[in-house]
Protein backbone atom coordinates (compact mmCIF):
# COMPACT_ATOMS: atom_id res chain seq x y z
CA UNK A 1 0.00 0.00 0.00
CA UNK A 2 1.65 3.29 -0.61
CA UNK A 3 1.98 6.19 1.72
CA UNK A 4 -0.51 8.33 -0.29
CA UNK A 5 -3.57 5.86 0.69
CA UNK A 6 -2.30 4.86 4.24
CA UNK A 7 -2.59 9.11 4.74
CA UNK A 8 -5.96 8.99 3.35
CA UNK A 9 -7.12 5.93 4.85
CA UNK A 10 -5.86 7.47 8.49
CA UNK A 11 -7.54 10.75 7.77
CA UNK A 12 -10.68 9.26 7.34
CA UNK A 13 -10.59 6.91 10.30
CA UNK A 14 -9.83 10.42 12.57
CA UNK A 15 -12.70 12.38 10.74
CA UNK A 16 -15.01 8.97 11.71
CA UNK A 17 -13.78 8.69 14.74
CA UNK A 18 -14.24 12.83 15.75
CA UNK A 19 -17.74 12.59 14.35
CA UNK A 20 -18.34 9.90 16.87
CA UNK A 21 -17.10 11.95 19.50
CA UNK A 22 -19.09 14.73 18.88
CA UNK A 23 -22.07 12.53 18.94
CA UNK A 24 -21.23 10.73 21.81
CA UNK A 25 -20.80 14.01 23.58
CA UNK A 26 -23.86 15.49 22.32
CA UNK A 27 -25.70 12.65 23.89
CA UNK A 28 -23.78 12.36 27.06
CA UNK A 29 -24.69 16.14 27.52
CA UNK A 30 -28.16 16.25 26.61
CA UNK A 31 -28.50 13.09 29.04
CA UNK A 32 -26.58 14.92 31.83
CA UNK A 33 -28.16 18.20 31.79
CA UNK A 34 -29.86 18.86 34.94
CA UNK A 35 -32.69 21.74 35.39
CA UNK A 36 -31.99 25.09 37.10
CA UNK A 37 -34.73 24.50 40.45
CA UNK A 38 -36.01 28.38 40.76
CA UNK A 39 -34.71 30.22 43.78
CA UNK A 40 -37.15 30.93 46.79
CA UNK A 41 -37.43 34.06 49.44
CA UNK A 42 -35.13 32.43 52.60
CA UNK A 43 -37.86 30.63 54.56
CA UNK A 44 -38.41 32.47 57.92
CA UNK A 45 -37.58 30.52 60.94
CA UNK A 46 -41.35 30.07 61.42
CA UNK A 47 -42.15 28.22 58.54
CA UNK A 48 -40.81 25.11 60.13
CA UNK A 49 -42.32 23.58 62.84
CA UNK A 50 -39.29 23.24 66.45
CA UNK A 51 -39.99 19.34 66.33
CA UNK A 52 -38.53 18.91 62.75
CA UNK A 53 -35.56 21.36 63.61
CA UNK A 54 -34.86 19.43 66.59
CA UNK A 55 -35.33 15.84 64.56
CA UNK A 56 -32.59 17.38 61.61
CA UNK A 57 -30.19 18.86 64.49
CA UNK A 58 -29.62 15.11 65.54
CA UNK A 59 -29.69 13.67 62.08
CA UNK A 60 -27.17 16.47 61.27
CA UNK A 61 -24.91 15.01 63.95
CA UNK A 62 -25.76 11.44 62.66
CA UNK A 63 -24.76 12.65 58.83
CA UNK A 64 -21.75 14.89 60.68
CA UNK A 65 -22.14 17.95 58.20
CA UNK A 66 -20.19 19.71 60.24
CA UNK A 67 -17.46 17.70 60.21
CA UNK A 68 -16.91 18.35 56.51
CA UNK A 69 -18.43 21.80 56.18
CA UNK A 70 -16.73 23.72 58.75
CA UNK A 71 -13.37 25.10 58.23
CA UNK A 72 -10.60 24.67 61.26
CA UNK A 73 -11.47 27.75 63.37
CA UNK A 74 -14.29 29.06 60.56
CA UNK A 75 -18.03 29.40 61.79
CA UNK A 76 -20.05 26.23 61.64
CA UNK A 77 -21.40 24.57 58.21
CA UNK A 78 -19.66 27.92 56.12
CA UNK A 79 -17.56 25.31 54.54
CA UNK A 80 -13.76 25.93 52.95
CA UNK A 81 -12.66 22.85 54.51
CA UNK A 82 -10.02 21.34 52.15
CA UNK A 83 -10.24 17.52 51.46
CA UNK A 84 -7.24 16.01 49.77
CA UNK A 85 -8.46 12.86 47.36
CA UNK A 86 -5.97 10.85 44.82
CA UNK A 87 -8.27 13.52 42.10
CA UNK A 88 -7.06 17.02 43.79
CA UNK A 89 -8.10 18.54 46.83
CA UNK A 90 -11.77 19.67 46.96
CA UNK A 91 -13.39 22.42 49.13
CA UNK A 92 -16.12 21.95 51.45
CA UNK A 93 -19.48 24.44 50.71
CA UNK A 94 -20.88 26.97 52.60
CA UNK A 95 -24.28 25.47 53.65
CA UNK A 96 -25.90 28.05 55.95
CA UNK A 97 -28.59 29.91 54.60
CA UNK A 98 -26.73 32.65 53.37
CA UNK A 99 -28.65 34.07 50.08
CA UNK A 100 -25.54 34.34 47.62
CA UNK A 101 -22.73 32.45 49.23
CA UNK A 102 -24.74 29.48 51.07
CA UNK A 103 -28.29 27.83 50.32
CA UNK A 104 -30.65 30.38 51.49
CA UNK A 105 -32.36 30.39 47.90
CA UNK A 106 -32.50 26.57 48.04
CA UNK A 107 -36.32 25.45 47.90
CA UNK A 108 -37.03 21.95 49.76
CA UNK A 109 -36.85 20.08 46.63
CA UNK A 110 -33.67 21.62 45.78
CA UNK A 111 -31.90 20.11 48.73
CA UNK A 112 -33.12 16.81 48.42
CA UNK A 113 -32.23 16.73 44.53
CA UNK A 114 -28.96 17.73 46.09
CA UNK A 115 -28.91 14.94 48.27
CA UNK A 116 -30.72 11.96 46.46
CA UNK A 117 -29.02 12.61 42.85
CA UNK A 118 -25.89 15.17 43.80
CA UNK A 119 -27.02 17.85 41.79
CA UNK A 120 -26.77 21.53 42.53
CA UNK A 121 -29.76 23.56 42.39
CA UNK A 122 -28.23 25.58 39.40
CA UNK A 123 -28.66 22.00 37.50
CA UNK A 124 -24.39 21.23 38.35
CA UNK A 125 -23.21 18.27 38.96
CA UNK A 126 -21.93 17.57 42.31
CA UNK A 127 -18.43 15.67 43.17
CA UNK A 128 -19.19 12.88 45.10
CA UNK A 129 -16.86 13.79 48.12
CA UNK A 130 -20.62 14.73 49.14
CA UNK A 131 -21.53 11.10 49.39
CA UNK A 132 -25.13 11.36 47.92
CA UNK A 133 -24.72 8.04 46.77
CA UNK A 134 -25.41 7.17 50.48
CA UNK A 135 -27.53 9.99 51.14
CA UNK A 136 -29.78 8.95 48.19
CA UNK A 137 -31.44 6.68 50.88
CA UNK A 138 -32.94 8.57 53.17
CA UNK A 139 -36.49 9.11 53.40
CA UNK A 140 -38.18 12.14 52.41
CA UNK A 141 -39.44 13.08 56.19
CA UNK A 142 -35.70 13.05 57.64
CA UNK A 143 -34.34 15.05 54.11
CA UNK A 144 -36.95 17.73 55.19
CA UNK A 145 -36.42 17.86 58.86
CA UNK A 146 -32.29 18.17 57.58
CA UNK A 147 -33.71 21.35 55.61
CA UNK A 148 -35.37 22.26 58.35
CA UNK A 149 -32.52 22.43 60.99
CA UNK A 150 -30.14 23.49 58.16
CA UNK A 151 -32.04 26.56 56.57
CA UNK A 152 -32.29 27.82 60.52
CA UNK A 153 -28.99 28.04 60.99
CA UNK A 154 -27.21 31.45 61.34
CA UNK A 155 -26.53 32.70 57.62
CA UNK A 156 -22.73 33.07 56.91
CA UNK A 157 -21.37 34.51 53.88
CA UNK A 158 -18.57 32.61 53.14
CA UNK A 159 -17.34 31.42 49.91
CA UNK A 160 -14.67 28.62 49.73
CA UNK A 161 -11.90 28.56 47.81
CA UNK A 162 -12.08 26.99 44.25
CA UNK A 163 -11.22 23.06 44.13
CA UNK A 164 -8.20 22.38 42.92
CA UNK A 165 -8.55 18.87 40.77
CA UNK A 166 -6.37 17.41 38.03
CA UNK A 167 -7.27 17.16 34.41
CA UNK A 168 -10.39 16.99 33.03
CA UNK A 169 -12.19 16.85 36.41
CA UNK A 170 -13.02 20.20 36.94
CA UNK A 171 -15.63 19.48 34.18
CA UNK A 172 -18.83 18.92 36.46
CA UNK A 173 -20.85 17.02 33.06
CA UNK A 174 -18.14 14.37 33.49
CA UNK A 175 -19.88 13.09 37.32
CA UNK A 176 -22.80 12.07 35.53
CA UNK A 177 -21.15 9.35 33.62
CA UNK A 178 -19.46 8.55 36.97
CA UNK A 179 -23.24 8.80 38.87
CA UNK A 180 -24.00 6.21 35.76
CA UNK A 181 -21.94 3.95 37.28
CA UNK A 182 -21.94 4.07 41.07
CA UNK A 183 -24.92 5.66 42.20
CA UNK A 184 -27.38 3.01 43.24
CA UNK A 185 -30.54 4.69 44.05
CA UNK A 186 -33.66 3.62 46.64
CA UNK A 187 -33.75 2.93 50.08
CA UNK A 188 -31.82 0.68 51.86
CA UNK A 189 -33.86 -2.56 51.98
CA UNK A 190 -35.02 -3.98 55.15
CA UNK A 191 -34.43 -7.26 56.20
CA UNK A 192 -37.14 -9.29 57.72
CA UNK A 193 -34.97 -11.51 59.35
CA UNK A 194 -33.17 -8.92 61.79
CA UNK A 195 -34.45 -7.29 64.26
CA UNK A 196 -35.98 -3.46 64.41
CA UNK A 197 -33.01 -2.45 65.62
CA UNK A 198 -30.98 -4.31 63.27
CA UNK A 199 -32.87 -2.64 60.55
CA UNK A 200 -32.56 1.02 62.16
CA UNK A 201 -28.87 1.03 62.08
CA UNK A 202 -28.65 -0.37 58.87
CA UNK A 203 -30.69 2.57 57.59
CA UNK A 204 -28.51 4.95 59.85
CA UNK A 205 -25.17 3.78 58.70
CA UNK A 206 -25.85 3.23 54.70
CA UNK A 207 -27.82 6.78 54.80
CA UNK A 208 -27.00 9.94 56.53
CA UNK A 209 -23.97 8.14 59.02
CA UNK A 210 -22.29 6.41 55.24
CA UNK A 211 -19.67 4.63 57.68
CA UNK A 212 -18.82 2.79 53.65
CA UNK A 213 -17.50 6.12 52.31
CA UNK A 214 -14.40 5.88 54.66
CA UNK A 215 -14.47 1.96 55.72
CA UNK A 216 -14.86 0.73 52.06
CA UNK A 217 -11.84 0.57 49.65
CA UNK A 218 -12.62 2.41 46.52
CA UNK A 219 -11.57 1.67 43.12
CA UNK A 220 -9.81 3.70 40.55
CA UNK A 221 -12.83 6.33 39.60
CA UNK A 222 -12.91 6.69 43.30
CA UNK A 223 -16.56 4.61 43.52
CA UNK A 224 -16.24 2.78 46.60
CA UNK A 225 -16.07 -1.66 45.84
CA UNK A 226 -19.34 -2.75 46.53
CA UNK A 227 -18.69 -6.08 46.14
CA UNK A 228 -15.73 -5.52 48.73
CA UNK A 229 -18.16 -3.21 51.00
CA UNK A 230 -16.25 -2.35 54.62
CA UNK A 231 -13.33 -4.58 53.54
CA UNK A 232 -10.81 -1.20 54.83
CA UNK A 233 -10.54 2.11 53.01
CA UNK A 234 -8.40 5.56 53.78
CA UNK A 235 -9.36 8.25 55.13
CA UNK A 236 -6.71 11.61 55.34
CA UNK A 237 -3.99 9.88 55.50
CA UNK A 238 -5.47 7.36 58.10
CA UNK A 239 -6.74 3.82 57.76
CA UNK A 240 -10.16 3.13 57.78
CA UNK A 241 -10.46 -0.34 59.47
CA UNK A 242 -12.23 -2.93 57.62
CA UNK A 243 -15.60 -3.39 59.15
CA UNK A 244 -16.23 -7.00 57.90
CA UNK A 245 -14.81 -10.33 59.45
CA UNK A 246 -11.30 -9.17 58.31
CA UNK A 247 -11.35 -6.65 60.99
CA UNK A 248 -7.75 -7.58 62.63
CA UNK A 249 -8.97 -6.74 66.33
CA UNK A 250 -7.57 -9.34 69.39
CA UNK A 251 -10.87 -9.27 70.83
CA UNK A 252 -14.37 -9.58 68.56
CA UNK A 253 -16.38 -6.63 68.61
CA UNK A 254 -19.27 -6.89 70.29
CA UNK A 255 -22.12 -4.78 70.06
CA UNK A 256 -21.43 -3.88 73.38
CA UNK A 257 -18.35 -2.75 73.06
CA UNK A 258 -19.06 -0.96 69.45
CA UNK A 259 -21.83 0.81 71.65
CA UNK A 260 -19.13 2.25 74.03
CA UNK A 261 -16.45 2.49 71.78
CA UNK A 262 -18.53 5.13 69.52
CA UNK A 263 -19.75 6.81 72.61
CA UNK A 264 -16.81 7.43 74.66
CA UNK A 265 -14.33 7.00 72.03
CA UNK A 266 -12.44 4.02 73.79
CA UNK A 267 -13.36 0.89 74.60
CA UNK A 268 -11.77 -1.03 77.70
CA UNK A 269 -11.30 -4.44 75.30
CA UNK A 270 -9.70 -2.31 72.13
CA UNK A 271 -8.39 1.18 71.67
CA UNK A 272 -9.04 5.19 70.89
CA UNK A 273 -10.86 6.71 68.46
CA UNK A 274 -8.01 8.42 66.49
CA UNK A 275 -7.68 10.46 63.68
CA UNK A 276 -10.87 11.52 61.30
CA UNK A 277 -12.99 8.88 63.78
CA UNK A 278 -12.47 11.60 66.60
CA UNK A 279 -15.14 13.99 65.25
CA UNK A 280 -17.25 11.08 64.43
CA UNK A 281 -17.69 9.97 68.21
CA UNK A 282 -17.74 13.27 68.70
CA UNK A 283 -20.93 13.48 66.90
CA UNK A 284 -22.64 10.07 68.24
CA UNK A 285 -21.90 11.26 71.64
CA UNK A 286 -24.80 13.76 71.57
CA UNK A 287 -27.33 11.90 69.46
CA UNK A 288 -29.94 9.39 71.47
CA UNK A 289 -28.76 6.35 73.02
CA UNK A 290 -30.69 4.46 71.06
CA UNK A 291 -29.76 5.62 67.83
CA UNK A 292 -26.36 4.26 68.38
CA UNK A 293 -27.12 0.93 70.20
CA UNK A 294 -29.01 0.23 66.34
CA UNK A 295 -25.56 1.58 64.67
CA UNK A 296 -23.38 -0.84 67.07
CA UNK A 297 -26.04 -3.61 66.69
CA UNK A 298 -25.55 -3.30 63.13
CA UNK A 299 -21.66 -3.51 62.57
CA UNK A 300 -21.33 -6.00 65.22
CA UNK A 301 -23.09 -8.79 63.44
CA UNK A 302 -20.50 -7.56 60.44
CA UNK A 303 -17.99 -7.72 62.25
CA UNK A 304 -16.21 -11.31 62.72
CA UNK A 305 -12.40 -12.16 63.48
CA UNK A 306 -10.76 -12.02 67.06
CA UNK A 307 -11.41 -14.36 69.59
CA UNK A 308 -15.02 -14.22 70.88
CA UNK A 309 -14.97 -14.31 74.18
CA UNK A 310 -12.82 -11.99 76.89
CA UNK A 311 -10.25 -12.00 77.80
CA UNK A 312 -9.04 -14.31 74.43
CA UNK A 313 -5.17 -14.00 73.95
CA UNK A 314 -3.32 -11.77 74.98
CA UNK A 315 0.10 -11.64 73.44
CA UNK A 316 3.74 -10.25 75.23
CA UNK A 317 6.84 -11.21 73.85
CA UNK A 318 9.22 -9.05 75.59
CA UNK A 319 12.18 -11.08 75.43
CA UNK A 320 11.76 -12.21 71.93
CA UNK A 321 10.95 -8.47 70.43
CA UNK A 322 14.01 -7.01 72.56
CA UNK A 323 16.15 -9.87 70.95
CA UNK A 324 14.30 -8.80 67.35
CA UNK A 325 14.24 -5.26 68.00
CA UNK A 326 17.06 -3.91 69.78
CA UNK A 327 16.75 -0.03 68.68
CA UNK A 328 12.61 0.27 69.38
CA UNK A 329 13.30 -1.20 72.61
CA UNK A 330 15.30 1.58 73.86
CA UNK A 331 13.27 3.85 72.15
CA UNK A 332 10.06 2.27 73.83
CA UNK A 333 11.11 2.36 77.00
CA UNK A 334 12.05 5.95 77.05
CA UNK A 335 8.58 7.26 74.85
CA UNK A 336 5.91 4.70 75.58
CA UNK A 337 6.75 2.60 78.84
CA UNK A 338 5.75 6.02 80.75
CA UNK A 339 1.99 4.79 79.32
CA UNK A 340 2.24 1.91 78.08
CA UNK A 341 4.38 -0.59 80.14
CA UNK A 342 3.38 -2.75 82.51
CA UNK A 343 2.37 -1.16 86.04
CA UNK A 344 2.19 2.38 83.81
CA UNK A 345 -0.70 4.48 85.58
CA UNK A 346 -3.22 4.09 82.78
CA UNK A 347 -3.15 0.16 83.36
CA UNK A 348 -4.96 1.11 86.31
CA UNK A 349 -7.19 3.15 84.64
CA UNK A 350 -8.89 0.06 82.76
CA UNK A 351 -7.30 1.69 79.21
CA UNK A 352 -6.30 -1.50 77.06
CA UNK A 353 -3.12 -2.67 76.68
CA UNK A 354 -1.23 -2.48 73.30
CA UNK A 355 -1.84 -6.22 73.11
CA UNK A 356 -5.51 -5.77 72.53
CA UNK A 357 -4.70 -2.58 69.28
CA UNK A 358 -6.19 -3.18 65.98
CA UNK A 359 -3.71 -0.95 64.69
CA UNK A 360 -0.59 -3.58 65.84
CA UNK A 361 -2.37 -5.99 64.65
CA UNK A 362 -3.34 -4.71 61.26
CA UNK A 363 -1.47 -5.88 58.16
CA UNK A 364 -1.39 -2.19 57.18
CA UNK A 365 0.68 -0.13 59.75
CA UNK A 366 -0.93 3.25 58.98
CA UNK A 367 -2.72 3.98 62.05
CA UNK A 368 0.24 2.78 64.21
CA UNK A 369 2.69 5.00 62.28
CA UNK A 370 -0.34 8.21 62.28
CA UNK A 371 -1.36 7.71 66.26
CA UNK A 372 2.70 7.84 67.28
CA UNK A 373 3.25 11.23 64.48
CA UNK A 374 0.02 12.60 65.43
CA UNK A 375 -1.04 11.67 68.65
CA UNK A 376 -4.60 11.26 69.87
CA UNK A 377 -6.73 14.07 70.96
CA UNK A 378 -9.98 13.43 73.06
CA UNK A 379 -12.27 13.39 71.18
CA UNK A 380 -15.26 14.19 73.60
CA UNK A 381 -13.86 17.46 74.65
CA UNK A 382 -12.53 17.82 77.88
CA UNK A 383 -12.34 13.29 78.36
CA UNK A 384 -11.46 10.64 76.95
CA UNK A 385 -7.82 8.93 75.93
CA UNK A 386 -5.20 11.73 75.00
CA UNK A 387 -1.70 10.51 73.31
CA UNK A 388 0.85 13.21 72.97
CA UNK A 389 2.57 13.10 69.44
CA UNK A 390 5.70 12.07 68.78
CA UNK A 391 6.34 13.69 65.43
CA UNK A 392 8.84 16.16 66.62
CA UNK A 393 10.90 14.04 68.96
CA UNK A 394 11.05 10.64 66.97
CA UNK A 395 13.00 10.08 63.04
CA UNK A 396 11.03 8.31 60.51
CA UNK A 397 14.13 5.48 61.10
CA UNK A 398 12.82 5.80 65.09
CA UNK A 399 9.02 5.56 64.51
CA UNK A 400 9.97 2.48 62.59
CA UNK A 401 11.81 1.18 65.30
CA UNK A 402 9.66 1.61 67.81
CA UNK A 403 6.79 0.21 66.23
CA UNK A 404 8.65 -2.63 64.96
CA UNK A 405 9.05 -3.50 68.24
CA UNK A 406 5.67 -2.78 69.32
CA UNK A 407 4.52 -4.82 66.99
CA UNK A 408 6.66 -8.35 67.39
CA UNK A 409 6.05 -7.62 71.74
CA UNK A 410 2.25 -7.02 71.74
CA UNK A 411 1.58 -9.38 68.32
CA UNK A 412 2.20 -12.70 66.58
CA UNK A 413 2.07 -11.16 63.18
CA UNK A 414 5.28 -11.07 60.89
CA UNK A 415 6.99 -7.57 60.61
CA UNK A 416 5.70 -5.18 58.76
CA UNK A 417 7.79 -4.90 56.01
CA UNK A 418 9.47 -1.24 54.36
CA UNK A 419 8.37 0.28 57.76
CA UNK A 420 10.63 3.28 57.57
CA UNK A 421 9.84 4.05 54.24
CA UNK A 422 5.66 3.62 55.00
CA UNK A 423 6.58 6.28 57.87
CA UNK A 424 8.08 8.47 55.73
CA UNK A 425 5.17 8.21 53.52
CA UNK A 426 2.72 8.53 56.17
CA UNK A 427 4.77 11.31 57.62
CA UNK A 428 3.94 13.33 54.22
CA UNK A 429 0.28 12.01 54.21
CA UNK A 430 -0.89 13.48 57.71
CA UNK A 431 0.69 16.72 57.48
CA UNK A 432 -1.15 17.67 53.92
CA UNK A 433 -4.43 19.84 53.96
CA UNK B 1 27.16 3.80 76.70
CA UNK B 2 27.81 7.39 75.49
CA UNK B 3 25.65 9.03 73.54
CA UNK B 4 26.79 13.26 71.01
CA UNK B 5 24.15 15.29 71.05
CA UNK B 6 23.99 19.07 70.62
CA UNK B 7 22.45 21.02 72.93
CA UNK B 8 22.18 24.82 72.33
CA UNK B 9 25.01 24.63 69.93
CA UNK B 10 27.81 22.90 71.88
CA UNK B 11 28.68 19.02 71.17
CA UNK B 12 27.85 16.96 74.38
CA UNK B 13 28.96 13.40 74.92
CA UNK B 14 27.06 12.22 77.48
CA UNK B 15 27.35 8.68 79.65
CA UNK B 16 23.82 7.16 80.25
CA UNK B 17 21.12 4.76 79.47
CA UNK B 18 19.85 5.80 75.93
CA UNK B 19 16.41 5.17 77.40
CA UNK B 20 16.67 8.15 79.65
CA UNK B 21 14.28 10.80 78.92
CA UNK B 22 16.21 14.45 77.63
CA UNK B 23 14.72 16.14 80.53
CA UNK B 24 16.42 13.67 83.27
CA UNK B 25 19.96 14.67 81.19
CA UNK B 26 19.60 18.08 80.16
CA UNK B 27 18.52 18.60 84.19
CA UNK B 28 20.75 16.79 86.16
CA UNK B 29 23.69 15.49 83.74
CA UNK B 30 23.86 19.44 82.15
CA UNK B 31 22.82 21.62 84.75
CA UNK B 32 19.95 23.26 82.45
CA UNK B 33 17.16 23.45 84.63
CA UNK B 34 15.05 25.53 82.15
CA UNK B 35 12.72 22.98 81.25
CA UNK B 36 10.57 21.56 83.93
CA UNK B 37 8.86 18.45 85.16
CA UNK B 38 5.79 18.10 84.59
CA UNK B 39 3.50 15.40 84.13
CA UNK B 40 5.92 12.92 82.59
CA UNK B 41 3.59 11.81 80.08
CA UNK B 42 4.06 14.28 77.62
CA UNK B 43 0.36 15.96 78.48
CA UNK B 44 1.40 19.24 80.30
CA UNK B 45 4.43 20.86 77.75
CA UNK B 46 6.34 22.04 80.93
CA UNK B 47 9.39 20.19 79.49
CA UNK B 48 9.28 21.46 76.15
CA UNK B 49 12.50 21.82 73.82
CA UNK B 50 13.11 21.91 70.49
CA UNK B 51 14.36 19.23 68.87
CA UNK B 52 15.80 20.40 65.20
CA UNK B 53 13.78 24.03 65.34
CA UNK B 54 10.49 22.22 66.78
CA UNK B 55 8.75 21.83 69.56
CA UNK B 56 8.94 18.61 71.45
CA UNK B 57 8.67 16.94 75.27
CA UNK B 58 11.55 16.61 76.51
CA UNK B 59 10.22 13.97 79.49
CA UNK B 60 8.88 11.59 77.05
CA UNK B 61 11.38 11.83 74.45
CA UNK B 62 14.74 8.88 74.85
CA UNK B 63 18.39 10.03 75.12
CA UNK B 64 18.75 8.03 72.50
CA UNK B 65 16.41 9.37 70.05
CA UNK B 66 18.38 12.51 69.75
CA UNK B 67 21.79 11.41 69.00
CA UNK B 68 23.25 13.51 66.55
CA UNK B 69 20.48 16.17 66.44
CA UNK B 70 20.01 19.94 67.67
CA UNK B 71 18.28 20.04 70.75
CA UNK B 72 17.88 23.79 71.94
CA UNK B 73 16.43 24.74 75.32
CA UNK B 74 15.39 28.13 76.89
CA UNK B 75 19.20 28.60 78.02
CA UNK B 76 19.92 28.38 74.40
CA UNK B 77 17.90 32.17 73.76
CA UNK B 78 19.33 34.52 75.58
CA UNK B 79 20.29 35.57 79.32
CA UNK B 80 19.81 37.67 81.94
CA UNK B 81 21.11 40.51 80.80
CA UNK B 82 20.84 39.59 76.94
CA UNK B 83 17.38 38.57 76.83
CA UNK B 84 16.12 37.19 73.57
CA UNK B 85 12.97 39.49 71.79
CA UNK B 86 10.38 36.70 73.33
CA UNK B 87 11.67 36.40 76.80
CA UNK B 88 11.65 39.85 77.14
CA UNK B 89 8.16 40.20 75.59
CA UNK B 90 7.30 37.68 78.56
CA UNK B 91 9.11 39.81 81.06
CA UNK B 92 7.07 43.16 79.75
CA UNK B 93 3.61 41.86 79.38
CA UNK B 94 4.46 39.45 82.98
CA UNK B 95 3.33 36.75 81.94
CA UNK B 96 5.23 34.30 84.23
CA UNK B 97 3.13 33.46 87.90
CA UNK B 98 4.50 31.17 89.14
CA UNK B 99 6.62 30.53 86.25
CA UNK B 100 6.67 26.36 86.37
CA UNK B 101 5.32 26.28 82.82
CA UNK B 102 6.98 29.32 81.43
CA UNK B 103 10.13 27.89 79.83
CA UNK B 104 7.82 25.34 77.61
CA UNK B 105 5.52 27.96 76.58
CA UNK B 106 8.82 29.69 75.54
CA UNK B 107 10.09 27.34 73.45
CA UNK B 108 6.96 26.49 72.23
CA UNK B 109 6.35 29.70 70.65
CA UNK B 110 9.59 30.49 69.36
CA UNK B 111 9.09 27.65 67.41
CA UNK B 112 6.41 28.91 65.71
CA UNK B 113 7.72 32.55 65.90
CA UNK B 114 11.14 31.13 63.73
CA UNK B 115 8.89 29.62 60.76
CA UNK B 116 5.71 32.44 61.05
CA UNK B 117 7.17 35.82 62.31
CA UNK B 118 3.60 37.29 62.03
CA UNK B 119 1.53 34.70 63.18
CA UNK B 120 -2.74 35.49 63.20
CA UNK B 121 -3.97 34.81 66.93
CA UNK B 122 -6.11 31.64 65.34
CA UNK B 123 -2.35 30.40 64.69
CA UNK B 124 -1.12 31.37 68.00
CA UNK B 125 -3.57 29.71 70.28
CA UNK B 126 -3.82 26.33 68.26
CA UNK B 127 0.11 26.19 68.36
CA UNK B 128 0.41 26.57 71.76
CA UNK B 129 -2.30 24.25 73.12
CA UNK B 130 -0.55 21.53 73.86
CA UNK B 131 1.34 23.69 77.09
CA UNK B 132 -0.57 24.09 79.88
CA UNK B 133 -0.64 26.60 82.80
CA UNK B 134 -2.33 26.19 86.00
CA UNK B 135 -2.49 29.65 87.32
CA UNK B 136 -4.22 30.91 84.38
CA UNK B 137 -1.86 33.25 82.91
CA UNK B 138 -3.01 32.35 79.25
CA UNK B 139 -4.27 35.98 77.93
CA UNK B 140 -0.67 37.35 78.67
CA UNK B 141 1.21 34.63 77.27
CA UNK B 142 -0.52 35.63 74.09
CA UNK B 143 0.04 38.84 74.74
CA UNK B 144 3.47 38.39 74.99
CA UNK B 145 3.87 36.51 71.47
CA UNK B 146 2.13 38.84 70.04
CA UNK B 147 4.30 41.29 71.15
CA UNK B 148 7.35 39.43 70.15
CA UNK B 149 6.12 39.15 66.96
CA UNK B 150 5.76 43.23 66.13
CA UNK B 151 1.87 43.10 66.33
CA UNK B 152 0.17 45.43 68.90
CA UNK B 153 -0.30 43.27 72.07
Amino acid sequence: MNRFLLFAMRRRTIATALALLVLVGTIALVATWRPSIAPIAIPKVSAFTQASVERGAVLAKLGDCAVCHTSEGGAPLAGGRPLATPFGTLFATNITPDRQTGIGVWSRAAFIRAMRDGVRRDGAHLYPALPYEHFTHVTDEDLGDLYAFLMTRRPVRATPPPNRLIFPLGFRPLLAGWKLLFLQKGQVKSDPTKTAEWNRGAYLAEGLGHYAACHSPRNLAGGEERARAYAGGVAEGWRAPALDASNPAARRWTQEALYTFLRTGISPDHSAAAGPMAPVVESLSTVPEEDVQAIATYFASKLGGGSPVAPGRVVERTALAAAAEPAGAVLFAGACAGCHGVGAPMTAQQRPSLALSSDLRDADPTNAIQSVLQGIEPPVAGRGPKMPPFAASLTDTQVAATLAYARARYTDRAAWPKLAKTVRKARREGTQP
Amino acid sequence: MTITVSVNGQVQRLEADPATPLLYVLREDLGLNGAKYGCGLGQCGACTVQIDGKAAFSCVTPLAAVEGREVRTVEGLGTIDRMNPLQQAFVEEQAAQCGYCIAGMIMRAQALLDINPTPSDAEIRSHMQPNLCRCGTHMRILRAIRRASGQAA
